[in-house]
């Protein structure tokens, strides 16, 4: 990584995270490690808890208590160190519609205070296949290409760690492929990937670890050669009493 | 930790580039202050007698208004898109994003009461091309827009946020409304400068109190 300050054994280490908003508990005494290089799938039912989690991960919202440590930095202590060291790809793109991609992805490296912009822009928008529409208004780019630049503002600082909530939404075939692809060939083992996500088939195809999320918790945390589609399947049905 | 001026001088450069294309803000403010100064110019008349006592609230109910709208506006872009948490990702000090998108404000403002002032010289006939009344207008905006950024930015993530802002804010600033009227009132009625002290006096310290407070209150009124 190039700007990135990695150490720590762990990349993400979570100790009895609990986070409540008002009367609701959101997650409840949360347990969870996941190493260097290990790409995380997390399933679980609406209301379970994935999106809160990456928001706590991501420093959006603040833990009620337990410890959580993001690229070995104390998520309470070093907020700013845990966010040059994670990309965050949510539902939503996090581009100004009036503002042209690479005038996004600028606004963004400033933002982060990188050097050498222009290179790492021209960089990322490769490889998300984002260069032919670097120049248009973000605005009027389709569902498809708002993420492959959403895609590409959150490598653009070059994070060791990648926090995905269902970043396939909105994303048309070829999208698709092109994020399995990136996910699947270029960033396994170079990026420790937490995804959230619906797609069992996609989730099974990219990541190395499973879990599922139930009522706050993770419920179920195994590796990835030790689960086929059928025991997920059942797995979560029995966890979160919903099938998958 | 990013470096302070480089990231606030980038939020500004955004949020300027923004509205050049968009003009939400200025067009916003703009209207609504000077409709506020033509009904005021009829319902008063041109009377002098009149003009130079009423001259002041006039003003000043047209820029306090008219800013609340654009205060209100200056944190819809950021929420709509999901902007603000592409904000808080990025490893910028709290308070860089509260000094760039309150200079962002003052701008704005700043811009809109400069295309005001001649229309104000114009409908009520009297100059408010002076000195100490430029010094008023300044020192008075920097106390709205560094309280109106923190309490827009509260206002955001409340359902009404149309409502709350001039709920939470106007009731805050009267100090800097009061202050700002009677300078003024000594401006245009050819006062001295030590006339009208007290009244900047206390517009100054009120705008540093604002500008310490809301920079430490931001992060916590940022953060879920």
């Amino acid at each position: 990584m190039v700007e990135a300050d990695v150490h720590g054994s762990l990349a993400i280490r979570v100790r009895g995270l609990t986070k409540v908003y008002g009367p609701q508990v959101v997650l409840r005494d949360l347990e969870m490690d996941l190493s260097w290089g290990d790409f995380l799938i997390v399933f679980g039912p609406n209301g379970s808890g994935k999106t809160t989690l990456i928001k706590v991960l991501a420093t959006i919202s603040r833990p009620t208590e337990g410890e959580v440590m993001v690229a070995g930095y104390d998520l309470k202590r070093n907020p700013a160190a845990v966010r040059r060291n994670i990309g965050l790809v949510t539902h939503q793109p996090l581009l100004y519609g009036d503002m042209t991609g690479i005038e996004n992805l600028r606004f963004h490296g400033r933002m982060f205070g990188l050097s050498h912009l222009e290179k790492r822009i021209e960089k990322a928008a490769d490889l998300m296949g984002a260069t032919s529409f670097l120049g248009r208004r973000a605005s009027i780019l389709s569902h498809g290409m708002q993420k492959r630049l959403s895609l590409a503002r959150a490598i653009l600082h070059d994070p060791p760690i990648l926090l995905l909530d269902e970043p396939e939404t909105g994303l048309d075939q070829e999208a698709l492929e092109m994020l399995g692809q990136m996910m699947g060939s270029g960033e396994r083992g170079r990026r420790t990937v937490l995804m959230v996500t619906h797609s069992v088939e996609r989730g099974l195809a990219l990541g190395n670890q499973v879990a599922i999320m139930a009522g706050g918790k993770i419920a179920f945390h195994g590796d990835r050669s030790n689960v086929d589609e059928d025991m997920l399947k059942s797995t979560y049905s029995r966890f979160t009493g919903v099938a998958l | 930790m990013t470096k302070f001026w480089p990231t606030v001088a980038a939020l500004m450069w955004k949020d300027i580039l923004l509205e050049l294309r968009t003009k939400d803000i200025v067009i916003s403010i703009l209207a609504f202050a000077l409709l506020s100064l033509i009904i005021f110019n009829f319902a008063l008349g041109p009377s002098p007698q009149i003009t130079p006592v009423v001259a002041p609230g006039v003003l000043w109910v047209a820029f306090t208004f008219a800013g609340v709208l654009g205060l209100t506006r200056a944190f819809v872009l950021e929420k709509d898109q999901g902007n603000l948490v592409g904000l808080l990702i990025t490893p910028t000090s709290r308070e860089a994003i509260y000094v760039g998108k309150m200079l962002g404000s003052l701008f704005f403002m700043l811009m809109s009461e400069i295309i005001l002032l001649p229309a104000f010289a114009v409908l009520f006939n009297i100059s408010p091309f002076r000195p100490e009344l430029l010094l008023i207008i300044l020192l008075a905006t920097i106390g709205f827009a560094s309280i109106g950024t923190l309490f827009s930015a509260i206002a955001i993530n409340t359902r009404s946020r149309e409502i709350m802002l001039p709920m939470l804010f106007l009731p805050i600033v009267v100090p800097i409304i009061i202050g700002a009227v009677m300078a003024s009132s000594t401006a245009f009625e050819g006062g001295s400068w030590s006339d009208m002290t007290k009244s900047v006096q206390l517009i100054a310290v009120f705008d540093v109190v604002a500008l310490v407070f809301s920079a430490f209150a931001f992060e916590h009124v940022l953060q879920e």
